[in-house]
C-alpha cells in the first residue's frame, strides 16, 4: 500500500495548501484569528463592498460630426482658394455635399479630393458627396476611444478613488468600477463634461440684435451658464482649452473662488494677441457651449496666466480645475448604466450571504448524515474539503466574489453531495452483485465516473455561458459555479476515493455498509 | 439507516403512466405559454430600461409622504414599495423616456436633492440606472444565452449519447423553460438578469438529472437485451431515483436557506432557482425519460465505453 500513502501524502499537502490561502481569508476579520503572514484576502465585488460601476457611451459621431463640420469648411476654403467655382457645399447628416451648376466645373473641382485623404469623394450628377472613409473611421474611433479612456482616468485620478477599474468595452463603451466610493455624483458630474473651453470674442456689434434675429454669419447666441443672460458670440475661436498647461482653483481679492490658468508658449502668444488687440471690449469663456463669464479686457495679458471668475463655489472651482487640468473630452459622453451600492447595503449583504452559506452547509451536512449515517463522514468530509478548495482557488485566482457567487458556493454545496451519493449508490449495487469489496468500490468509482463527468459538463457549460454573458454580479456566480464544478470533480475523484479506500480498504475489520 | 427513504430500488410504474405526466405538462405549459402571451413579463428595469433607487430614512416615514415629495419631479411613472415591511426602507422605481438624452442623470439628483431637503440622513443603499440601448442589448443577450445553452446541451448530448437522447432531453429543457417563464408570469415576480442567470442554472441543472438517468439507460441497454423498452426505461429511472431525490434534496435545502437568510437582493434569485430545480427533477424522470419511447432509441448499435 505504498502507493496509497505516497498519493495520501501529496493530497494532505494540497489540502494544507489549500487551508492556508482559504482559511486566512474566510477569517480576516475576525478578532479571533491573529493576523499573520500576508494572508490575502478574497477580492469582493462592488455588490459586497459597495461602490459604483458605470457604463459611459461615448458619442463617437458628436464628434465625426464635428469633424467634418471642420472639413466642410476646409473644402470651401480649398474651392475658394482655387478659385473652382461651385453652387453651394454644405454638410447633411455624415456627408458633405457640394453642388455645382456644370459638369464641367464639377470636374474641374474634384480634383482637390487629393488634398482629403482621409475623405472619398464621390460623383453624383450635379453633386459631389464626401464622407469619410472606411479606414479612417475605424482609426479615427479607436484613437478617440484610447484618448476618452486617458481622460477619463486623470479625472477620476485626480478626485482620488482605490483602485479604480477604467476599461474600453466593445465599440463605443467604456467601464468604470469604482470600489468603495461614497459619493459617486461627484464623479459622476465630472465624467458627464466634456470639458470644451476657450476664450472667443463677444460679437458687440450683433448684441444689440439678439432678441430679433436667431442666426448671425459667424456668430453665434450662446447661453450663461448660471444666468438667464444670452451672448452672441463670434464663432472664430480666440484661444482653445487645448493650449492650457495648468489650473487651478484660488481665490481673488475679495475672497470669491476662482480658477487661476496657465497657457503654453502658443496659446500665451494667441492670448497676449487677443487682448492687445481688444482693450475695452469683451471676450467669454465659453465651457461647453455655455459662457461661464465675458469679462472686459483691460489691458493686454502678455504673461499667459490668466483667472477665471464666475459664478463659483469653492467645489465648483475646483472642479473646474481638474477639468481643465485633465482636458477636454474628444466626444462627448453620456451614462448608459449605473449600478452603485453603498457601504451599508454592500455590509449587510456580506452578513446575509454569509449566514445563509453557513446554514445551507449545515442542513447538508446534517442531511446527510441522517440519509446516509456513518458513510456521510466521506462525503461530508469531501464537502468541507471541496468547499475549502473553491475558496483557496477564488483567493489564488484573485477573482471576484460577489453576492450571486456567494450563493453559487452555497449551490456548489448542494450539488457537490451529488457525486458522492453517485458513487455510494454505485458501490451499493455492486456490492448487491456479489463483488468482492476492492472489486466493487473500483467498479463503482469507474462506473460513476462517467455520469458524474457528464452531469457536471452540463453544469459548466451554463457556467461558461454565464461568464461570456454576464457582468459584474450575474459573471461572480458563473465563477463560483463554474470553480465549483472543477473542485467537485477533483475533490470526488482523489479525496472520496482515498478516504473509501483508506476506510474499508486498509481497515479490514469494518464492513463496507452503504 | 433510519432516515433512508429508498432501502432497495423501487419499483414505481412511471413510464407507464406516461400519458397522464405529459398531459398534466402539457396543459400547465399552455397555461404558461397563454399567461405569457396575454399577461407578459414583469421586466425589472435590466430589460425595460429605468431607474431604481434603494432609500433607508433615519426615522419611520410613509409611502405616500415620499409619494408626494416625487410626483412633481418625476415626469413618467414610478412606484415606492416598502421593504422588509419596514417603514423607513423603500424601494423606488422610475420609468425613464429616452427622448431626452442626460436627463436621466439630472432627475437623479433632483430626486435626491429633494430628499435630502425634507430628512436628514438619507441612506441611498443601492441605485441602479439602466438606459435604453442598454436594456434592448440585455434582453438580446439574454435571449441568445438561453439559445445558446439550450443549442450546446443539444450538441453535447448527442455527442455523448445518440440523438433520440438529445432530442428527449431538449424536449424536457423546453419544458422547464416554459414552466418557469410562465411561473414569473402568473406570479408577476420580476423578470430581471438575474431570473435570466437562474434560467441558465436551471438548463444546467436539469440537464445534470437527465444525463445521470439516461447513462443509466444507456448502460441497461446493454445489460439487458430482452426486456421491453418501457420496462427497461422503468428500470432506470427507479435505479436513480434515489440519487435523484437526495441530490435534489440538499440543493433546494442549500437554496432554501439563500431564499430564507439571503436577503432581498438574491430572493427572487433563489426562489426562481428552487422552482426551476423542482421542475428540472420532474422533467427528467417524468418527461425526458418518457419521451424516449416515442423517439426510437437503437437497441444494438450501442457505441463502446
Amino acid at each position: 500500500m505504498k502507493k496509497i500513502n505516497t498519493k495520501f501524502l501529496v493530497t494532505l499537502f494540497i489540502i494544507v495548501f489549500s487551508l492556508l490561502y482559504a482559511i486566512p481569508a474566510l477569517f480576516q476579520n475576525h478578532k479571533l484569528f491573529p493576523k499573520y503572514f500576508d494572508a490575502k484576502s478574497i477580492r469582493l465585488g462592488l455588490d459586497l463592498q459597495g461602490g459604483s460601476q458605470l457604463l459611459l457611451q461615448v458619442e463617437t459621431e458628436a464628434a465625426l460630426n464635428e469633424k467634418l463640420q471642420n472639413f466642410t469648411e476646409d473644402i470651401r476654403n480649398k474651392l475658394e482658394e482655387n478659385k473652382f467655382s461651385f453652387e453651394n457645399i454644405s454638410k447633411v447628416d455624415n456627408k458633405v455635399i457640394i453642388s455645382f451648376t456644370n459638369k464641367n466645373s464639377l470636374e474641374k473641382a474634384f480634383k482637390i479630393n487629393k488634398d482629403f485623404p482621409t475623405l472619398e469623394f464621390k460623383r453624383d450628377d450635379l453633386l459631389i458627396n464626401a464622407s469619410f472613409n472606411e479606414e479612417y473611421l475605424k482609426d479615427y474611433n479607436s484613437s478617440l476611444m484610447i484618448q476618452s479612456l486617458e481622460i477619463i482616468r486623470k479625472r477620476i485620478d485626480e478626485v482620488g478613488t482605490n483602485e479604480p477599474i477604467i476599461q474600453i468595452q466593445g465599440n463605443q463603451r467604456i467601464l468604470v468600477q469604482l470600489p468603495g466610493l461614497k459619493d459617486p455624483d461627484r464623479i459622476k458630474s465630472l465624467l458627464g463634461k466634456t470639458a470644451k473651453m476657450n476664450f472667443r470674442l463677444v460679437d458687440e456689434k450683433n448684441m444689440q440684435s439678439i432678441n430679433e434675429k436667431k442666426y448671425f454669419v459667424g456668430s453665434e447666441i450662446i447661453e450663461h451658464a448660471d444666468m438667464q443672460v444670452s451672448y452672441v458670440i463670434k464663432k472664430r475661436v480666440g484661444v482653445s482649452g487645448d493650449n492650457l498647461v495648468d489650473a487651478s482653483a484660488s481665490v481673488d481679492q475679495f475672497n470669491r473662488p476662482i480658477v487661476s490658468i496657465r497657457f503654453d508658449s502658443i496659446g500665451s502668444r494667441k492670448f497676449a494677441d487677443l487682448t492687445s488687440k481688444n482693450v475695452g471690449k469683451r471676450f467669454a469663456i465659453v465651457l461647453d457651449n455655455k459662457v461661464i463669464s465675458a469679462p472686459v479686457i483691460q489691458e493686454p495679458i502678455p504673461t499667459g496666466n490668466a483667472q477665471i471668475s464666475g459664478n463659483f463655489t469653492f467645489e465648483t472651482a475646483n472642479d473646474l480645475a481638474i477639468l481643465l487640468r485633465a482636458g477636454s473630452l474628444p466626444a462627448p459622453i453620456s451614462i448608459a448604466e449605473e449600478r452603485t451600492v453603498g457601504p451599508s447595503l454592500g455590509k449587510d449583504s456580506i452578513k446575509a450571504g454569509s449566514v445563509s452559506l453557513m446554514i445551507a452547509f449545515g442542513l447538508v451536512l446534517v442531511y446527510m448524515f441522517l440519509i446516509y449515517g456513518k458513510v456521510a463522514f466521506i462525503a461530508n468530509s469531501v464537502l468541507i474539503i471541496n468547499i475549502l478548495f473553491l475558496v483557496s482557488w477564488l483567493v489564488l485566482l484573485e477573482a471576484t466574489l460577489t453576492l450571486p457567487g456567494i450563493a453559487g458556493i452555497a449551490l456548489t454545496v448542494g450539488m457537490a453531495v451529488d457525486a458522492n451519493v453517485l458513487i455510494f449508490e454505485r458501490i451499493r449495487e455492486e456490492q448487491l452483485l456479489g463483488r468482492s469489496k476492492i472489486s466493487s468500490i473500483e467498479t463503482g468509482f469507474s462506473q460513476a465516473f462517467r455520469a458524474i463527468l457528464d452531469a457536471n459538463v452540463t453544469t459548466l457549460i451554463a457556467a461558461v455561458i454565464l461568464f461570456f454573458m454576464g457582468s459584474g454580479p450575474i459573471r461572480g456566480f458563473s465563477i463560483t459555479l463554474g470553480l465549483g464544478v472543477f473542485s467537485t470533480i477533483i475533490c470526488t475523484m482523489v479525496i472520496s476515493r482515498l478516504l473509501i479506500n483508506y476506510f474499508y480498504i486498509q481497515n479490514r475489520e469494518r464492513n463496507l455498509k452503504l | 439507516m433510519l432516515f433512508r427513504f429508498i432501502k432497495k430500488t423501487p419499483n414505481l410504474n412511471f413510464i407507464g403512466n406516461r400519458k397522464f405526466f405529459f398531459l398534466t405538462s402539457g396543459i400547465l405549459s399552455i397555461v404558461s405559454i397563454i399567461f405569457m402571451i396575454i399577461k407578459g413579463l414583469n421586466f425589472g428595469i435590466d430589460f425595460k430600461g429605468g431607474l431604481l433607487i434603494e432609500t433607508s430614512f433615519s426615522k419611520n416615514i410613509e409611502i405616500v409622504q415620499i409619494r408626494t415629495k416625487l410626483r412633481g419631479i418625476v415626469p413618467g411613472d414610478f412606484s415606492i414599495q416598502s421593504l422588509d415591511n419596514s417603514k423607513s426602507n423603500y424601494l423606488i422605481k422610475v420609468e425613464t423616456y429616452s427622448s431626452v438624452k442626460g436627463n436621466n442623470q439630472k432627475l437623479i439628483s433632483e430626486i435626491k436633492s429633494n430628499l435630502n431637503k425634507e430628512y436628514t440622513d438619507v441612506d441611498y443603499r443601492r441605485l441602479e440606472y439602466v438606459g435604453p440601448t442598454v436594456s434592448k442589448e440585455l434582453i438580446k443577450a439574454g435571449i441568445y444565452s438561453i439559445l445558446i445553452a439550450i443549442g450546446a446541451m443539444l450538441i453535447y448530448i448527442w455527442f455523448r449519447f445518440e440523438l433520440p437522447f438529445a432530442i428527449g432531453a431538449v424536449i424536457a429543457l423546453i419544458h422547464d423553460i416554459v414552466l418557469t417563464v410562465g411561473m414569473f408570469s402568473i406570479s408577476s415576480l420580476e423578470f430581471n438578469l438575474a431570473t435570466v442567470a437562474a434560467i441558465l442554472l436551471i438548463i444546467g441543472y436539469s440537464m445534470n438529472d437527465t444525463v445521470v438517468v439516461y447513462d443509466r439507460i444507456r448502460e441497461n441497454l446493454k445489460k439487458y437485451r430482452k426486456i421491453s423498452i418501457i420496462l427497461l426505461l422503468n428500470k432506470s429511472v427507479n435505479e436513480t431515483l434515489s440519487r435523484t431525490i437526495n441530490t435534489t434534496a440538499t440543493t433546494i435545502l442549500a437554496l432554501l436557506a439563500l431564499f430564507i437568510f439571503g436577503g432581498n437582493i438574491i430572493k427572487d434569485f433563489s426562489f426562481a432557482m428552487i422552482w426551476g430545480i423542482l421542475i428540472g427533477t420532474y422533467s427528467s424522470i417524468l418527461i425526458a425519460t418518457p419521451v424516449l419511447v416515442f423517439l426510437n432509441i437503437k437497441r444494438n448499435e450501442n457505441k463502446e465505453d
